[in-house]
């Protein structure tokens, strides 16, 4: 979805366009309230031993950013124009647990998601209308997980699903994950299987729709459809060092096939002919990371994060990441941190008006080139023991704020909330 | 991938592999009693909540993604 962005576009209406988005932030604001009255009468924490056998409300999240974006190589255009791009994203999740006659502990995790865009590059898909059909779209995506803590075992089983929909596509996901900690319970594995089955609709850029499809008011369902199935496979092993030190290996395996392009990314090649974005329909990615956290003192951790990554489209790429939150008070901190990214371009990648007829495999997409980025802000979180503002069911607040920019012009920033509700 | 960067990320692959084989070597068993600072909701190793929208800006904008919590490919029109 944030995918769609790229060209010089007519200016975007954001007065008219922000009120669907103010439904749905209100919307999801009453439905805080409501399921809160509903769950206040559980919400009061045992002090004894006793393990409820009942479905207990444990948390509920409310995580919402706003993240706007420019630049200069937008890929609907063919790697020239701008990038404008604004999103509003919502999520509102509820975690219940209960405790078996294994007293083992099952822990429930329901999520619904709104993201709403407004592109300026999306509206080139068809720059013939004043303001198209793809200058603005709602993705909703709600999950649900479940996992069951064998804690005398150290033995950890869960599965999941999901599914996210928007005009253009529509996902269905499923996952399954084990973990079993070590004997003196200082380390842990894991593993997780995914699975998305996606398919979005193969909408061209104008010029190229054949006659029937060159009004944006036609049935979304006419437009032909592509499949796109991938498949993950997630390891890792954490391991505490010592009563300040934490570390965690990772490895991921991901395997995609299917039509892995955008078919409103434009590709001008060097004799002047329009082509849409062709990419091979298979793709392994292998990203491999450590994590690390380590505390100083009484006040103040480091938490670090490197990630090596390589596919066989030929992209390589590294990331490092420190963040240091400091413990102004026990219930105060602040923490800024930095992000450093570096990749190398795929073999498909040319820029605009740079490929040859004879390449089997095409893109002017940017986000595939080579580039370094920095991206680096600042959070604060209060946990204060009588609740935030005086409310003891609004557990924690914070916010964070963080400014990123690519070394081809190309920078955004973003802000968000996060509330937790006990 | 260039000869120079494929060396370079040798290297780097390698220094990390024999850190934290040192760092492993080095681990001492510590009790329940003994994990207050280590259960500290900050000392949390995968990405908080919070970083939900930057990491899946992440994986729309850059071409890499996996282990860090966010997007791994599908499930939205990504790369």
């Amino acid at each position: 979805m944030v995918e769609k962005q790229g060209a010089a576009a007519a200016a975007i209406n954001l007065t008219s366009n922000n009120q669907p988005m103010r439904k749905i932030c209100l919307s999801v604001v009453g439905l805080i309230f409501v399921l809160f009255s509903g769950f206040a009468q559980n919400s009061s924490k045992d002090s004894s031993n006793y393990k409820s056998r009942k479905l207990t409300f444990e948390e509920a999240n409310f995580v919402s950013s706003y993240y706007r974006q420019d630049g200069n190589n937008s890929a609907v255009t063919g790697g020239i124009g701008t990038e404008k791009l604004s999103d509003y994203s919502g999520t509102f999740d509820v975690k219940l647990i209960k405790y078996d006659k294994l007293q083992r502990k099952h822990d429930f995790d329901i999520e619904i998601g709104i993201d709403h865009y407004t592109s300026a590059s999306s509206d080139k898909i068809n720059p013939n209308s004043i303001s198209s059909a793809s200058h603005a779209d709602t993705r909703i995506y709600p999950s649900i997980n479940w996992t069951m803590e064998n804690e005398k075992k150290g033995n950890t089983i869960g599965a999941g699903l999901s599914a996210s929909s928007e005009f253009d596509y529509r996902s269905l996901g499923a996952n399954v994950n084990f973990a079993k900690k070590t004997a003196n319970k200082n380390g842990e594995f894991s593993v997780k299987f995914q699975a998305y089955l996606d398919n979005l609709k193969y909408i061209l850029p104008v010029e190229l729709r054949p006659p029937a499809q060159q009004n944006d008011d036609i049935d979304g369902n006419s437009y032909p459809k592509k499949s796109r199935n991938s498949y993950s496979a997630s390891l890792s092993y954490s391991q505490i060092v010592n009563q300040r030190l934490q570390l965690m290996l990772l490895a991921d395996f991901i395997y995609q096939q299917g039509y892995l392009g955008l078919p409103f990314h434009r590709v001008y090649f060097l004799d002047n002919s329009l082509h849409v974005e062709n990419l091979p329909d298979t793709r392994l990615k292998i990203p491999l990371g450590f994590r690390a956290s380590y505390f100083i003192g009484d006040k103040m951790i480091v938490k670090g994060f490197y990630r090596y990554y390589h596919d066989d489209w030929g992209l390589n790429a590294h990331t490092v990441e420190l963040e240091t939150p400091v413990k102004i008070t026990p219930f105060f901190s602040i923490a800024p941190f930095y992000r450093y990214y570096n990749q190398t371009a795929v073999k498909y990648f040319a820029p605009y008006h740079n490929h040859k007829l004879a390449d089997q495999y095409y893109t002017s997409n940017y986000d595939l080139s080579k580039f370094n980025s920095n991206f680096f802000g600042a959070g604060f979180r209060i946990a204060p023991p009588k609740g935030v503002f005086g409310n003891k069911r609004i557990n924690m607040l914070e916010l964070r704020y963080g400014h990123y920019k690519k070394n081809n012009g190309m920078h955004a920033d973003i802000v968000s909330l996060h509330l937790k509700f006990r | 991938m260039s000869k120079r960067e494929s060396k370079k990320s040798r290297a780097v692959l390698l220094a990390a592999a024999v850190t934290t084989m040192l760092v492993l070597a080095s681990c001492t068993s510590v009790k329940e009693y003994q994990k207050n600072k280590l259960n500290d909701s900050e000392m949390i190793l995968g990405p908080r909540k919070i970083q939900k929208t930057e990491l899946s800006f992440h994986s729309y904008r850059e071409g890499a993604s996996g282990v860090n919590g966010g997007k791994t490919g599908g499930g939205c029109g990504c790369n």
